[in-house]
């Protein structure tokens, strides 16, 4: 599918725009601004923006614990993402959530999930049902290289392709599950080959080049919305930061980072390629850095103002049916 | 409204018949459920009658239930069949990190309408991996609903509000009462949750139970009366939520309470009930209330051994009598 001038440059702000709005979350965090803790996905832009600029709004999308780059690529906005990070009662989940379990059902958004490999039975559902309702939208599950060792995978990639279910299994392939190299712990080396054992494609894409992300996803949900079945797509990227914000990073050295930093940063190389093919003036991109940075610094104003919700709030939305006094 | 005669699996299947033709929506995912009806031919007809509705699963009870959670998500009722209750372990994180969890910690932006039906409880040999009686972990699990009938009135009844309400519903069915019989109404109703039946009234003293257990319950009602004896029969058919007001109101008669459930004693769901009547009906209360359970063992294989750690009818009768004389 060809791609215009304009879609690109969409693609280019909104890759910034996730890069910001994390370098941000990482700034308010290390200042004691965001309780809890947050996984930054800096470096794997292309990923999710290649991947969701491929899908429709009416789409769906199971998000993980590193999610915030999915949800800005399928439309979230970033204020109330502040908001729910900062634990707001105008956050996407009134504070109940927190950066790992933002959602938003009216973008297809099936949530962000704490638990690694969550969002593989989830898609099967969304799946099935779309395949019930016979409409032809298509899913993507993000997951890391970690949570393909998890049982949920199998059952998952196993189901799909028995019912040749419209999903895409998006591994981001980061090289690492937490602290553990993935070349210590994934059989084969490769997720994308274990497709051939369930008789689905299996796709690698320089998961730094968003072209080729894209151009690969087009494939796998083209291939999904003809009711042909599933496809897994192992996106091979790097995370700059540690696995969650404050990870003293044994596992791997300063000049690891900075040789991925330097060789591969997925901004970087479509910056480049958008210079050199004529689409992107150094001009335009000082005013596409300066509305992202407007949308970001808006946004955490927005959510910094915000009220934090009542106390007793806690005792809200667990039943769509209540069933009396909560305990 | 005329009666009939039905099984607790004639009426589950009648139930799920009445509300499939009603709504395209409703489906049913599970293992072994399309050739056989279900292993315990509870889903008798309904292949044949909704072809595209019954759907037979790999034997994948995590994706199962997962899949149960999507699909309510994305605007389905499915209803997903879990074989046996014990393998809830193999889908435990779907159903309480996820299923559980997700309207509550997205702020209320979802809907989960979800049945997951299970058959649970011993009595048949099947030891200690296909007889479990588990209802305290869900009743534990802020999140989900728990329904557990005894008669096939109240299965119909039950299942019929469980497949249209919006939440998660733990829904489960004693293996040994599949075959039970009852009297059925005729036409369309619906049971509230929350809402406990008293199945036998007295004024001596008051036995709280659900499941199988209202059965032996009855059956040591009818003993303890011919010794003069008056017990009232309380089976809450929901336990979460749990209708303490008509436990409230049965204890303030008697004076006397005694829970009685299949499962193992220690954190079963009687000693919930026992700290809510201790908290709020003290006063009330002529004897310590006592509560009856299976002993903290996994369930034995050979019946001699399954029948001592099981409750059986004996066990409540000497229940009772320990009670009134203390």
């Amino acid at each position: 599918m060809k791609i215009s001038k304009e879609e690109k440059i969409d693609l280019y702000k909104t890759m910034l725009t996730v890069r910001a709005f994390e370098e941000e979350a990482g700034k308010l965090f290390s200042e004691n601004l965001i309780p809890g803790f947050i996984h930054l996905s800096i470096g794997e832009e292309a990923s999710s923006v290649g991947t969701c600029s491929a899908l429709r709004s009416d789409d769906y999308v199971a998000s993980t614990h590193r999610g915030h780059g999915h949800l800005i690529a399928k439309g979230a906005e970033p204020k109330k993402m502040f908001a729910e990070l900062f634990g707001k009662s105008t956050g996407y989940c009134k504070g109940k959530g927190g950066s790992m379990h933002i959602a938003d059902f009216s973008l297809g958004i099936l949530g962000a999930n704490g638990v690694v490999g969550g969002g593989f039975p989830i898609m099967v559902g969304a799946g099935l049902s779309i395949k019930l309702r016979k409409t032809d939208q298509v899913g993507v599950v993000f997951f890391g290289d970690g949570a393909a060792n998890r049982g949920t995978f199998h059952e998952a990639v196993n189901m799909a392709s028995i019912w040749q279910l419209p999903i895409i299994f998006v591994c981001e392939n980061n090289l690492y599950a937490s602290t553990t190299p993935s070349s210590y712990t994934l059989a084969g080396g490769s997720v994308a080959k274990r497709a051939a054992a369930y008789d689905i494609p299996g796709y690698v894409t320089n998961g730094n080049d968003i072209l080729d992300v894209r151009k690969t996803v087009d494939k796998a949900v083209k291939r999904a919305r003809e009711g042909k079945g599933p496809s897994i797509v192992e996106n091979k990227t790097y995370r700059y930061r540690g696995h969650f914000e404050g990870d003293p990073q044994k596992y791997r050295t300063e000049k690891e980072i900075e040789g991925f930093r330097k060789k591969s940063d997925p901004i970087r190389i479509f910056h480049d390629y958008l210079i050199k093919e004529g689409a992107l003036s150094d001009s335009l991109d000082k005013d596409l850095q300066r509305e992202v940075s407007q949308l970001i610094e808006e946004s955490v104003k927005y959510a910094g103002e915000e009220p934090f919700p009542r106390a007793e709030d806690a005792l809200e939305d667990l039943y769509s049916t209540p069933i009396g006094r909560i305990l | 409204m005329t009666e009939r005669i039905l099984s607790c699996s004639e009426a589950l299947a009648e139930a799920l018949t009445e509300e499939m033709e009603k709504d395209e929506n409703i489906f049913i995912l599970g293992e072994d459920i399309t050739a056989h009806d279900g292993i315990f031919g509870q889903f008798k007809g309904l292949y044949k009658r909704f072809p595209e509705k019954v759907i037979d699963s790999p034997i994948s009870e995590t994706c199962i239930i997962g899949a149960g959670v999507g699909a309510a998500l994305t605007g389905m009722r499915p209803l997903v069949d879990m074989h046996f209750a014990d393998f809830f372990t193999t889908a435990m994180d779907e159903i309480v990190n996820q299923a559980a969890k997700i309207r509550y910690m997205f702020g209320g932006q979802a809907k989960i309408p979800l049945v997951i039906w299970a058959p649970d409880g011993g009595g048949l040999s099947a030891a200690a991996q296909h007889s479990q009686s588990l209802e305290s972990w869900f009743v534990h699990t802020p999140g989900l609903k728990v329904i557990a009938p005894s008669e096939p009135s109240d299965v119909k009844g039950l299942i019929k509000t469980a497949i249209r309400d919006d939440d998660p519903i733990i829904f489960f069915q004693h293996k040994r009462l599949f075959s039970q019989t009852g009297t059925v109404p005729e036409g369309e109703y619906f049971i509230p949750l929350g809402k406990g039946d008293i199945k036998r009234e007295g004024r001596d003293i008051t036995l709280i139970t659900y499941s199988r257990m209202t059965y032996l319950s009855l059956e040591a009602a009818d003993q303890l009366a011919e010794e003069g004896i008056s017990v009232e029969v309380i089976d809450l058919r929901t336990l979460k939520p749990m209708d303490f007001e008509i436990i409230a109101e049965s204890v303030k008669k008697t004076f006397h309470a005694i829970i009685v459930h299949e499962a193992c004693l220690t954190g079963g769901f009687g000693a919930e009930i026992a700290a809510r009547i201790s908290e709020e009906l003290f006063d009330y209360l002529d004897a310590p209330v006592l509560r009856i359970g299976a002993k903290d063992t996994p369930i034995p294989f050979s019946p001699v051994l399954e029948n001592f750690v099981l409750p059986q009818t004996g066990d409540i009768v000497e229940g009772v009598k320990k009670v009134l004389n203390s």
